[in-house]
């Protein structure tokens, strides 16, 4: 049984941290019990985002429902999307063709390393370092630009769609990716000194927030959460959609389960993203960037799930389906949930300093939270 | 194990329960009443070891609830899904949380949502739902709301 | 060149000619008190600025730019708008203590200026216990911050006040143990002893590695001891409180804010005077060209220059290190900067009384 939450004691304080707070990373609200610095629980009180999108998705059809978990961790659009379209994709048994694929994990990755960008700079900016802020994003503007080529935005680009992309490339498209290879290559290095390396930052992050395997597992927690306690999780390389099986890349474990480890975990997949995009993008074959659909889908009756690799983990698309244009029931196993189930466990007995740091290192994304 | 395995595997556990191959993976259906032993021993069953609990669900049939369960072993990396139905007038179910830690919010999020009363849950209260909600279950199907709801 | 005592010395002897003794030295107070206030605002006024466009530099972006030439006018436009604006006492506030607060942490940081010698002869007054003067006098900051903790009503003021007043009770051990190591190499408290003696060369060139880690150890402790970061757990916007000056807006602010850069100023002043020579100029001993290039620059340029270096560098630590826990912090001086320095000053002793050094 779960250890029964200590009622409070005299002496103990309970603190509101957020929802608005500069260091929570969207709206969460943590009713944090405190004896003097030690943290004794942490109670997350969610929905200040909530948008039914699951109950919405109920009244959408197959094609409009994407668009809604752009919104949903807006960090990872583009993954959102795939997971989405692939879901789609396996009720009606489409077969995409390969230029879309590729060009599909291309936009993965790219996104992947805008939102570690992003992760980076607001996690050094929690823990007190307020400089790297703006070097992240400085990369991160990179990026954003080649995105609002082709696709046409910035931030929630509904780009993916069952059967393919909507648009071709953008002919700069494979020029301007190289030129952003080339220039991140010597910032990753710049991070690492600036950060990675910094005696006052480790002493911040090891030791902190610790989290075993057997824990990180039973905790639903996935993704470099759960990478940086050992467990070997990432879905590309589990369950490979796409063209990720004929792709080389490692995925980066660490085992000491504590905040310098997810850090790591998440540094090293900066890097492993970068090569993906490099050994991709002088191989974009030729062909459809769509395959032929319906112009309205009706997946057959049944149960459909598929699973993609966000920046914060495993996202999950379950749909039920009787048939009709629209879907019964739609659920989004989104990676932050399970990840902030695990805070409470993480959290106890440290200082309140850490806390911060701790909620900084599980890359949170509240819309994605709260739906 | 690959799906043929696996059912034997299962049957030999509780032989009470429903197998349903159509989906990519074995689905299951458990009775109410029998899911806690059986969850138990999905989760120690050494052949089994279905330790990741990744999807908890709850799906409105208009005659009835049913419960998801979406189940993967970390060791020897095979899926499973239970399903188990309930009544739509008392949904009531036994509470997992403590063999897989993920559902304690999972449990919290559909008793809200659903209204399904997972008994010895240890916190059970609305966790996404502004405190104070008096209401009907929102994702139910029969939930109206003239006011917030704009059917298309 | 320009020389500020012969000013000082022609005003004294104007005064002193034209009224009797008493009311000349009136006259002095009177021109030495607007002398302080004002050499108060123009620091704060170029510090502030200062802060904002080097860490807009170090962060890839402008900074202020709009409000004058480059933006120099920034700081007079944030004073009016801190002039303006309501002050506001919380119910149930002290309210006698409250208003006190800010006063005494500015009185603290005003009397520092006494002993400092901003050029060659222009000192306030050269007392023969001036390191001894500044060392006592700083702690008497303390007491401000944490009558303004206590007296705000708010358990986050005091949580801050508490934690400052830690923090800057624990670093002055180490900052008043590295500034001895000087005192014992020179033999005097005075501070134009200790410059006078800098005349063969700057005490961190002369004084090899024990007055090397004295420096660094002084540098360490007078960030921690003005509450800037890494050491700035009291007031950071991430953490819980926001510190001992949560409830305090409209001047009284200003008052806080002003005195955390003054005593900036005054610390890297005290740090320049005693390891860098203060306004001692820069000689390499048998350049005599090169030194008479050096002596002609004026000696209030080169204390200045010193000290703006020292605060730049205090500054660059702010932008470029994460904050430290205050378990951490605590443990660093308890554990660290406090062994190491009482080691150094046994070490330094040793060689003066030996005679070993220059």
């Amino acid at each position: 049984m779960l250890e029964e939450a200590e009622t409070s004691t005299e002496g103990d304080l309970i603190v509101n941290i957020g929802p608005q707070h500069p260091s929570t990373h969207g709206v969460l609200h943590l009713l944090v019990t405190l004896n003097g610095e030690t943290v004794k629980k942490v109670d997350p009180h969610l929905g200040y985002i909530h948008r039914s999108i699951e109950k919405m998705c109920e009244s959408l059809s197959y094609r409009q429902f994407i668009y809604v978990t752009s919104r949903m961790d807006y960090l990872s659009s583009h993954i959102n999307n795939h997971g989405c379209a692939l879901c789609v994709e396996k009720g009606l048994q489409i077969e995409v063709p390969m230029r879309a694929q590729v060009i599909r994990v291309l936009m993965d990755e790219l996104t992947r390393i805008a939102s570690h960008c992003l992760w980076w700079g607001a996690l050094a900016m929690d823990v007190g370092a307020l400089t790297p802020f703006f070097h992240a994003f400085r990369e991160r503007e990179v990026i954003n630009d080649i995105m609002e080529q082709t696709c046409g935005a910035r931030l929630t680009m509904n780009y993916q769609v069952p059967g393919g992309v909507m648009f071709d490339l953008h002919p700069d498209f494979q020029k301007q990716v190289k030129e952003f290879i080339k220039l991140f290559k010597s910032k990753i290095d710049e991070y690492d000194e600036l950060v990675t390396y910094n005696s006052i930052f480790i002493y911040r992050m090891k030791g902190v927030g610790y989290i075993s395997k057997e824990d990180a597992i039973s905790y639903g927690c996935t993704g470099p959460t759960a990478r940086g306690s050992g467990v070997s999780c990432d879905v590309r390389k589990l369950y490979p959609y796409e063209n990720y099986s004929q792709i080389s890349f490692e995925e980066p474990l660490e085992s000491a389960g504590d905040c310098y480890a997810r850090y790591l975990v998440r540094m090293k997949e900066l890097r492993q993203s970068l090569a993906i995009v490099e050994q991709l993008i002088d191989n974009i074959p030729e062909g459809d960037f769509q395959a032929k659909t319906k112009a309205v889908l009706k997946l057959p009756k049944g149960e459909f799930y598929s699973r993609v690799e966000t920046a914060r983990g495993e996202f999950g698309v379950y749909i039920v389906s009787e048939g009709a244009t629209t879907p019964y029931r739609i659920r989004f196993r989104s990676p932050g949930f399970s990840n902030l189930s695990a805070l409470d466990h993480m959290a106890r007995g440290q200082k309140i300093g850490d806390l911060v740091a701790i909620m900084g290192t599980l890359d949170l994304v509240i819309p994605d939270i709260d739906r | 194990m690959n799906k043929d395995e696996l059912k034997v595997a299962l049957a030999v556990l509780d032989n009470s329960i429903s197998f349903d191959e159509s989906g990519e993976w074995i689905n299951m259906n458990v009775e109410s009443a029998s899911w806690l032993p059986f969850a138990g021993q999905l989760k120690e069953n050494s052949e089994l070891k279905f330790d990741f609990l990744f999807c908890l669900t709850c799906v409105d049939w208009k005659t009835h609830l049913s419960m998801v369960y979406h189940l993967t072993s970390t060791a020897h990396r095979h899926s499973i899904v239970v399903k188990s139905k309930l009544d739509r007038s008392k949904p009531e179910i036994e509470s997992v949380s403590h063999i897989w830690r993920t559902a304690e919010f999972h449990e919290r999020e559909q008793y809200e949502m659903f209204g399904v009363k997972f008994l010895n849950h240890p916190d059970l209260r609305l966790l996404i739902l502004p405190d104070g909600w008096e209401g009907k279950f929102p994702m139910r199907k029969d939930f109206e709301d003239p006011v917030n709801m704009i059917k298309l | 060149m320009l020389s500020l005592e012969k000013i000082t010395n022609g005003i004294h002897v104007w005064l002193n000619s034209a009224f009797s003794p008493f009311t000349a030295l009136l006259f002095e107070f009177l021109i030495v008190g607007i002398l302080c206030i004002t050499l108060f605002a123009v620091l704060g006024l170029i510090l502030v600025l200062m802060e904002r466009k080097v860490s807009a530099y170090m962060q890839i972006r402008l900074g202020p730019n709009r409000v004058g030439p480059k933006g120099m006018f920034q700081t007079v436009a944030d004073t009016l708008k801190l002039l303006l604006k309501e002050g506001l006492t919380p119910k149930g506030a002290d309210r006698f203590l409250f208003n006190l607060a800010p006063f005494v942490v500015m009185i603290a940081a005003m009397l520092l200026l006494a002993p400092i010698a901003f050029a060659k002869n222009f000192q306030i007054w050269d007392v023969n216990i001036g390191v001894l003067y500044v060392s006592a006098v700083s702690s008497i900051a303390v007491i401000g911050i944490l009558i303004a903790g206590w007296s705000s009503n708010n358990k986050y003021s005091l949580l801050g006040a508490m934690r400052s007043g830690a923090q800057i009770v624990s670093y002055e051990l180490s900052a008043g143990l590295s500034i001895l190591v000087i005192v014992i190499l020179v033999g005097s408290l005075k501070i134009s002893d200790i410059i006078a003696s800098q005349q063969t060369g700057w005490w961190i060139f002369k004084g090899h590695i024990p007055v090397w880690i004295a420096f660094v150890t002084f540098i360490v402790a007078v960030t921690a001891e003005t509450n800037r970061a890494p050491f700035d757990l009291a007031e950071a916007e991430s953490e819980l409180t926001a510190g001992f000056h949560t409830e305090y807006s409209g001047m009284k602010f200003a008052l806080f804010f002003l005195a955390e850069y003054i005593n900036i100023f005054i610390v890297c002043a005290i740090g320049a005077t005693l390891f860098l020579g203060g306004w001692m100029p820069f000689h390499i001993s048998n350049w005599t060209g090169f030194n008479q290039i050096m002596d002609y620059i004026p000696s209030s340029i080169w204390f200045f220059g010193k000290t703006f270096f020292l605060i730049f560098v205090i500054m660059w630590f702010r932008w470029t290190f994460p904050r430290l826990r205050i378990d951490q912090l605590l443990n660093l001086e308890w554990k660290y900067l406090l062994p190491i320095s009482m080691l150094n000053l046994m070490v330094v002793t040793l060689i003066a009384i030996m005679g070993w050094h220059f």
